[in-house]
């Protein structure tokens, strides 16, 4: 760790200023994720932001029924909410399914988003990684990479998003509030991480000087027919090998309505197709449907070696998860039994 | 002599517990200085193989805080021989000296010390060193370099190597009915029991050196920074007055007492130093391991040759050895046997003792070869081992002192239920999930050591029971003071007990389970001669009442020296005291193994594990939703801190069949996954029921007091009921461990 200028600013528009003005600049929230960094030598601040003081910690329901989820509102606030348990269940089991009570209590939904990869390489600051540092390769290509991606990797980097809650906000619709210097924007969650391509160095599309002030989401019509399940080396607390956050509508024939497949854990960011959604509405809600769909998932996935097994995991993962979400069984995240 | 207080044997609760559970009961990191302290921290080496090339200190030496950065180019001197390191559980080689020299030979190994005025400042200048290196190709990968194994030349004491073969293994093999020959791997497992290895040395003004340190024992750090830099031993006291968990980690003194005292000695100032969790990684683990089994049985499932074969990991500067292969020439009836155990050298530290050493890993070869061979036969797992009882020690054609384990076997499966398991594989459901049973014996050595203690009753009754022994966590501070309490018909809260410092009477360090029996009769013999003083003082009175007893004749009933047959006949403690004009009686008690008994007898500890799986075959989620651990080990002194030890053993054993594993890249020879994110133990959610039994065992050969110890069997075996219990439920042997999710999709694989 390095001796780093620290910063408590308090409202939103002072801490865009002070990052905007200091390239060496980064925010800290519930700190579980910078701090270790920060310790491990993987990540070296010139600045600490502390933004616990803005006021960003609301859960409100706007009039069209979206939930805007303050930044700073903590993982554990935001899934037992009673209106989002009631109406965002799978948002709720997804927050339930990750880390341990009591690091779900320290971290918030802004800093979530914004965890870094658990690849082991980028962790150790001894070895060579391209995301820590750009152009010194990558360690896990070749090495030991069972956690690594099956999709969308770039030969730079292999790294996995390792956010549960990311996964459920990419099923559901969602939007990213964001203020920056030239004023706030929005960024619809599907673009809000990217992929590895040539710059690993960059988890998402947040531009210099921008923080995260809230996210926006919906899909109530879910609430019924959801399940986020999640495939790990333990039972609990362990980043997820495989997740799936599975939601679906189901029409009164039972065909399909909506369905949504998120996958976590399998690439640089939760995984979606939703042109292979569309192509289900109205088919049934079955099984081969879910093969099917799980097919075109995984149509372009490789495996890096020690992370082979992920392609079958996740063909299987997609199908039991829609299987328990069309048959109203989600997951139970307290019980670890699958059904 | 009558003990008639009801402390042995009843579940007191531990007397350090309440100093625990507040956080008062400080730990080695835990202590300050007078003079204030220094803070180190370590660098380590970023490769496993070659030379220190070039140390830049530029940026490190000048930042704020640092007071001395030492690396092998400016240590301090220190003993010249190899034996001078050697510690009371040295390995054969040569113990590692740190900042020796520039040779690299593991990954993490330490390359340079750094010590400031904080913590903080020590950190930070380490991360401004610049090290390079020339660096040599790295050799980690045991399942690769096993060809390259070898017969350790010496053997490491207190271990046994294997026994010679007997019968003809090859040929009894090869002529039976039944056989079964199988490869089993095993990931090196990384010890990380909460406390981290930490010394604080406090530098006396006379240059004496008071150190708490993280060990399983005071005396033998003591003996080593005495050694090792040429000091007094009177001028070192090491501490260890509380630890918070060891399993074997701390046998050995580690180089973070080297580097503390080294500072200290050169600096003539205290110095803490604390290694991170990351370094736990580097140190002290559980060796991967390549064993071949083959067994063999006739139509009657009775076993008729067993050949067993371990090869281990070990570093490049010492032969670390365990008792891997032995067990399966002594847990069954067979009179055809070979073992055999080498070693093979890699760039890795020296593995060390991990709970169960030896056993865990080789009783899971055995357990897991002989449920295979039950299902050939076509009998039931339980009663082949029922079958191939055997109530002696063919290897070391002994008597045993005891072996209850067909207690284990029947109350173990009545608890379980094991009689309404459907034999075949995959017949057992539970809605989706498959269910397996499965279970396996385990066995682990009893043994005493050479201990000593001293007991002390004062004038007012008060008791003080002391000894060098330590407290790992296991509860010896609760069960001293039960058997202190119980000599003198008090309860155990009225026992002051004094153990974890070097000046104590001498004890051997804390490990294989030898603590409970060893220290606790040394502890019952020294009270035995205080009982036996204080009725010589009392029969000195005049008109005694206790003229004609003996000391087995006699009782202490609140505060009075009575007759136990009528305690209306007596004296006041007080009054003998007062008379015999003394304050307090001391005596000190020694134990030690009985040379003569030792010829024809052997002691062991039996368990039989079961335990219940459920496995989501599809998604290849394994459950262990039902353990139940029956145990036999002697005189049980305390059933809550035994039933703890078991408990934490058998969830140790869990991890060890399904989480614990050390991810090594051995291209570059490094070890990723060091941290507890990324290195798995069992969480909550892994464990389910676990149900322990004691089975009643009387021995009186064992140890004076009847005790064998329990700080390892209960890991024993589990792995491998595990194991059997996946096969159970699956109809798949999974032969490496640990059995991760991942195995479970390749098998399936492997199958199609
Ligand atoms: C042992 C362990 C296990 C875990 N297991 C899981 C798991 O199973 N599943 C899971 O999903 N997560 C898991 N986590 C990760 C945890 O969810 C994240 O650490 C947490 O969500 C980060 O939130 P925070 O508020 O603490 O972020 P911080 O650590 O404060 O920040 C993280 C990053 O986000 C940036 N940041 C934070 N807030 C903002 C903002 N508003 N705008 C812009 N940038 C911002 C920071 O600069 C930093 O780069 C685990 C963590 C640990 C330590
Ligand atoms: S996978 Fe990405 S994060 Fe991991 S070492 Fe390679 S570049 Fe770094």
């Amino acid at each position: 760790m390095k001796p780093f200028e620290y910063l408590r600013p308090s409202d939103v528009s002072e801490a865009v200023a002070a990052l905007a003005a200091n390239p060496e600049a980064q925010v800290l929230a519930g700190g579980t994720n910078l701090v270790d960094l920060m310790k491990y030598d993987v990540t070296h601040p010139g600045a600490v932001i502390d933004i616990n003081r803005l006021p960003l910690k609301e859960i409100e329901q706007l009039e069209d029924g979206t939930f805007r989820i303050g930044a700073l509102v903590s993982n554990s606030i935001a899934a037992y909410h009673a209106g989002i348990a009631g109406e965002l269940p799978l948002l709720s089991s997804a927050i339930l399914a990750g880390a341990s009570p009591q690091l779900r209590n320290a971290a918030t939904c802004g800093g979530n988003l914004l965890q870094r990869t658990r690849c082991y390489y980028f962790y150790d600051a001894s070895t060579p990684c391209n995301k820590r540092e750009p152009g010194s390769g990558c360690g896990a290509v070749g090495g030991v990479n069972r956690i690594h991606a099956i999709l969308g990797a770039s030969q730079h980097c292999i790294a996995t998003h390792p956010s549960d809650m990311c996964v459920a906000l990419a099923a559901l619709d969602t939007v990213v509030d964001v203020a920056g210097p030239t004023g706030d924007r929005q960024i619809p969650f599907l673009d809000f991480h990217r992929l590895p391509g040539d710059h690993p160095e960059r988890d998402n599309t947040l531009q210099q000087g921008e923080i995260v002030t809230a996210i926006r989401v919906s899909g109530g019509h879910f609430k019924r027919h959801h399940s986020y399940l999640k495939l790990r080396d333990r039972l609990s607390y362990a980043f997820a090998l495989v997740s799936v956050a599975a939601a679906l509508d189901i029409g009164e024939d039972g065909t399909i309505l909506d369905i949504r497949v998120a996958l976590g854990g399998v690439a640089h960011k939760p995984w979606r197709d939703p042109l292979a959604e569309t192509e289900c509405a109205g088919q049934p809600a079955n099984r081969d449907t879910f093969q099917a769909l799980a097919t075109r998932l995984l149509a372009g996935a490789r495996g890096q070696g020690d992370n082979d097994f992920k392609i079958e995991m996740a063909r299987r993962a997609i199908v039991r998860a829609l299987e328990q979400a069309a048959a109203g069984t989600p997951q139970i995240q307290s019980h670890k039994a699958i059904f | 002599m009558d003990t008639s207080s009801r402390v042995i044997g009843f579940p007191v609760s531990r007397i350090d517990g309440p100093l625990k559970v507040t956080g008062t009961a400080p730990y080695a990191a835990e202590h300050e200085a007078p003079d204030g302290l220094l803070h180190g921290f370590v660098t380590v080496a970023t490769i496993a193989s070659g030379r220190i090339a070039e140390i830049d200190l530029t940026e490190a030496e000048t930042f704020p805080g640092v007071v001395k950065i030492y690396t092998h180019q400016n240590r301090p001197r220190t003993a010249w021989w190899d034996k001078a390191w050697k510690d009371e559980v040295a390995l054969p080689g040569h113990p590692l000296r740190p900042l020796e020299n520039d040779r690299i030979l593991f990954d993490g190994q330490p390359v340079a010390l750094v010590i400031g005025t904080s913590f903080e400042a020590a950190r930070d200048a380490a991360s401004l060193i610049r090290m390079t290196y020339h660096e040599d190709e790295p050799h980690t990968d045991l399942r690769f370099e096993q060809d390259q194994s070898y017969v350790p030349k010496e053997k490491r004491s207190g271990i046994s190597p294997p026994p010679k073969p007997r019968g003809d293994a090859d040929r009894a093999f090869s002529q039976s009915p039944y056989q079964i020959s199988a490869d089993y791997f095993q990931e090196g497992e990384h010890h990380n029991p909460m406390e981290l290895f930490a010394s604080t040395v406090i530098y006396g003004e006379d240059g004496s050196l008071t150190i708490h340190d993280k060990t399983q024992g005071s005396q033998n750090v003591q003996s080593y920074i005495a050694s090792v830099f040429e000091l007094k031993p009177d001028k070192v006291r090491v501490l260890n007055k509380f630890v918070g968990g060891a399993f074997g980690s701390g046998l050995r003194p580690k180089h973070q007492v080297f580097l503390s005292v080294m500072a200290a000695l050169d600096l003539k100032r205290s110095v803490k130093l604390e290694l991170s969790r990351r370094e736990m990684f580097y140190l002290t683990w559980r060796p991967a391991t390549v064993q071949t089994v083959s067994m063999a049985a006739d139509d009657e499932g009775h076993l008729t040759a067993i050949m067993h074969h371990a090869v281990q990991a070990t570093s490049l500067y010492e032969d670390y050895q365990e008792v891997v292969v032995n067990w399966s020439g002594l847990a069954y009836r067979c009179d055809n046997v070979k073992l055999t155990y080498e070693l093979t050298e890699l760039n890795v530290s020296t593995p060390g003792d991990m709970r169960a050493p030896g056993a865990a890993t080789g009783v899971f070869a055995l357990e897991s070869v002989i449920d295979e061979l039950s299902y050939e036969v076509g009998i039931d797992p339980l009663d082949m081992r029922i079958r191939n009882f055997v109530h002696i020690d063919q290897n070391m054609d002994k008597q045993l002192t005891s072996k209850a384990l067909h207690a284990c076997y029947r109350e173990g499966a009545e608890r379980f239920g094991w009689a309404s398991r459907s034999p075949a594989p995959r017949s057992m459901r539970d809605g989706r999930d498959l269910v397996g049973w499965g279970m396996a014996t385990g066995v682990w050595e009893a043994s005493l050591m050479q201990s000593t203690a001293k007991v002390k009753l004062e004038r007012n009754g008060h008791v003080t029971v002391s000894a060098a022994a330590s407290d790992i966590g296991t509860g010896t501070y609760t069960i001293l003071a039960q058997v202190g309490a119980d000599s003198f018909g008090i309860g155990a809260e009225q026992v002051t007990v004094a153990i974890g410092d070097s000046s104590l009477p001498k004890s051997p360090v804390e490990g294989g389970s030898w603590t409970a029996a060893s220290s606790g009769s040394a502890v019952q013999v020294a009270a035995t001669t205080v009982r036996q003083t204080l009725l010589k003082h009392a029969r000195d009175l005049p008109n005694s009442p206790l003229k004609d007893a003996s000391v087995e004749q006699t009782a202490i009933r609140d505060g009075r020296l009575v007759l136990a047959v009528n305690d209306q006949a007596g004296v006041a403690i007080a009054d003998i005291m007062d008379a015999a004009g003394v304050d307090f009686i001391e005596e000190l008690g020694e134990v030690g193994p009985d040379q003569a008994q030792m010829k024809t007898f052997i002691s062991y500890t039996h368990s039989a594990a079961f335990v219940e799986v459920k496995v989501d075959e599809e998604l290849g989620v394994i459950r262990v939703t039902r353990v139940v651990s029956a145990i036999a080990a002697g005189r049980i002194l305390n059933p809550k801190t035994a039933r703890s030890q078991i408990l934490g053993g058998v969830v140790m054993g869990i991890g060890m069949a399904l989480h614990e594993e050390g991810m090594f890249d051995h291209r570059t020879g490094r070890i990723m996954n060091h941290n507890l994110a990324e290195y798995h133990v069992p969480a909550h959610a892994d464990i389910h029921d676990i149900e322990v039994i004691f089975v009643e065992e009387h021995d009186d050969k064992a140890s004076p007091l009847g005790v064998k110890g329990l700080g390892e069997i209960g890991i024993v075996g589990v792995a491998a009921a595990v194991a059997n219990a996946i096969y159970h439920a699956t109809g798949t042997r999974f032969r490496h461990l640990p059995i991760t999710i991942d195995k479970l999709y390749y098998a399936q694989e492997a199958a199609e």
